[in-house]
């Protein structure tokens, strides 16, 4: 128990951006990059946490430990979040072998919170092997979670709207694993087949892994010849039916990526540049004075000055401060 | 400038309902109070054991735990959820209690450990008040 307060300390210092944390971080990230990162994605509604939940009892039969971070939306009025993805999970909260932590995503957009990555990173270095990352499943714009994780499965239930919102929403493409969940309701065939047919569409896109087309040269140099063939799964969580297949489908998929070094350094590539995105904002917006904000916003808002050009005009100020007193 | 990203640090609190209760109004009246009083609350739903309870609160690192009950069992489960946080190292994290509990059993609750007990009819802003200024400063 005690070293699952220390993680659960960890992850909170992590969260509120805790300088100690993120030194003790970065001193065990040498020891991180052994877990399998299983992100799950769909509509709210979906079944996404009853999933985790049947998968997780499955994985712990197999032998694995097993972390869920589950993230829910902070409300943007006051700040607060009401994490309920627990209510699903209750048999598995007294497993030594499992970790669950709850997390509000505190306004980030896509799907999971900025912290996330690095609180993967501090369960990793904990040793589990195997960690599932929930996402908010507003049903779009879940990208993030393909830059995070190994495998990305996305679960879709029948009778939910249109035929496939998935299809519109973008989000097949970052699907290594798709999964009709309830699919002991009307419609599963029809959302199954309507999925399948999406897939066939996008087939010569998806290469091998999802995010935008990789080159395959570089993401899968040693199997040119083989492609990632994505599965269509059906499953009713509740009653653990198909569970042992996804599961099965999540373990080959990591044995077909292989050591994935290569895919590594190349999702390494994004997660340097968001960082490196975040570092020059910071630096950026501890040299902006309230004051000047609003002087140049009230310029705007009476249409002196057009929002391009007061930005522009905040960060030259910024780069050459001795310019800041000529007025633009 | 406000939105340069600073440490921010909301509260993260359990809520859960220990025992047999059949339903949890309560228990969603006062977490939706919580949030919208800008902490993190962490709701798992009913039918708790204790050490359930003590469980979650370790992983989920909160600053406090609320109880709801109504089924009359609080003079076993409450204190027993008061001794597991203390055995897992959680001695210092408040928990406070609602429900259907009688007066005369709230001495021997608080002497239990108990922080406080809130009635049926409690104002929801006395009980974000009492976290607000009961949550330990953190320890780290």
């Amino acid at each position: 128990m005690a070293a699952k307060r220390d993680l659960a300390r960890l992850i909170t210092g992590i969260e509120n951006g805790e300088p100690a944390a993120l030194r003790t971080l970065r001193a065990q990230y040498a020891l991180t990059g052994h877990a399998h990162v299983v992100g799950v994605t769909g509509a709210p509604g979906s079944g996404k946490s009853t999933l985790i939940a049947a998968l997780t009892r499955l994985a712990r039969r197999r032998g694995r430990t097993v972390a869920i971070i589950s993230v829910d939306p902070s409300s943007p009025f006051s700040g607060g979040a009401l994490l309920g993805d627990r209510i699903r999970m209750r048999d598995l909260f007294e497993d030594p072998g499992v970790f669950i932590r709850s997390m509000a995503n505190r306004g980030a957009p896509g799907g999971i919170a900025r912290a996330t990555a690095d609180v993967v990173s501090a369960i990793d270095a904990a040793g589990y092997e195997l960690i599932f990352v929930e996402t908010i499943g507003a049903g779009q714009s879940e990208v993030e979670i393909a830059r995070l994780a190994d495998t990305v499965v996305v679960v879709e239930a029948p009778g939910m709207g249109d035929d496939v919102q998935a299809i519109k929403a973008g989000i097949l493409e970052i699907a290594d694993i798709l999964v009709v969940n309830k699919a002991d309701r009307e419609g599963a065939e029809r959302t199954l087949s309507a999925l399948q047919a999406a897939l066939e569409i996008s087939a010569p896109l998806a290469a091998g892994h999802h995010g935008p087309a990789a080159p395959t040269s570089v993401a899968t140099a040693t199997t040119t010849a083989e492609r990632w063939q994505v599965p269509v799964l059906k499953t009713v969580a509740t009653e653990d039916v198909g569970v042992a297949d996804l599961l099965d489908a999540v373990e080959r998929h990591r044995h077909f990526l292989g050591d994935g070094r290569a895919r590594a350094a190349q999702r390494m590539e994004q997660e340097v540049l968001r960082r490196l995105r975040d570092l020059v904002w910071q630096q950026v917006a501890q040299h902006i004075s309230d004051a000047r904000l609003r002087a140049l916003a009230e310029a705007c808002a009476s249409r002196q000055l057009h929002p391009d050009e007061a930005a522009a005009t905040l960060l030259r100020e910024v780069f050459s401060p001795a310019s800041a007193d000529s007025q633009p | 400038m406000a939105q340069a990203p600073e440490a921010t640090r909301p509260l993260r609190i359990l809520i859960a309902k220990p025992g047999l209760d059949g339903h949890d109004r309560g228990a969603k009246v006062i977490a939706r109070a919580l949030r919208d009083a800008g902490m993190e609350v962490i709701y798992t739903g009913l039918r708790q054991t204790p050490e359930m309870i003590a469980a979650a609160a370790v992983q989920e690192d909160v600053d406090a735990v609320g109880l709801s009950i109504l089924s009359g069992a609080h003079n076993t489960l409450l204190p027993r959820v008061v001794a597991l946080l203390r055995e897992y190292g959680l001695g210092d994290v408040p928990v406070f209690a609602g429900g259907i509990i009688p007066e005369e059993d709230i001495p021997g609750l608080k002497a239990a450990g108990i922080a406080a007990v809130f009635g049926p009819g409690t104002p929801l802003s006395e009980i974000v008040q009492f976290i607000r200024d009961h949550t330990p400063p953190r320890h780290r």
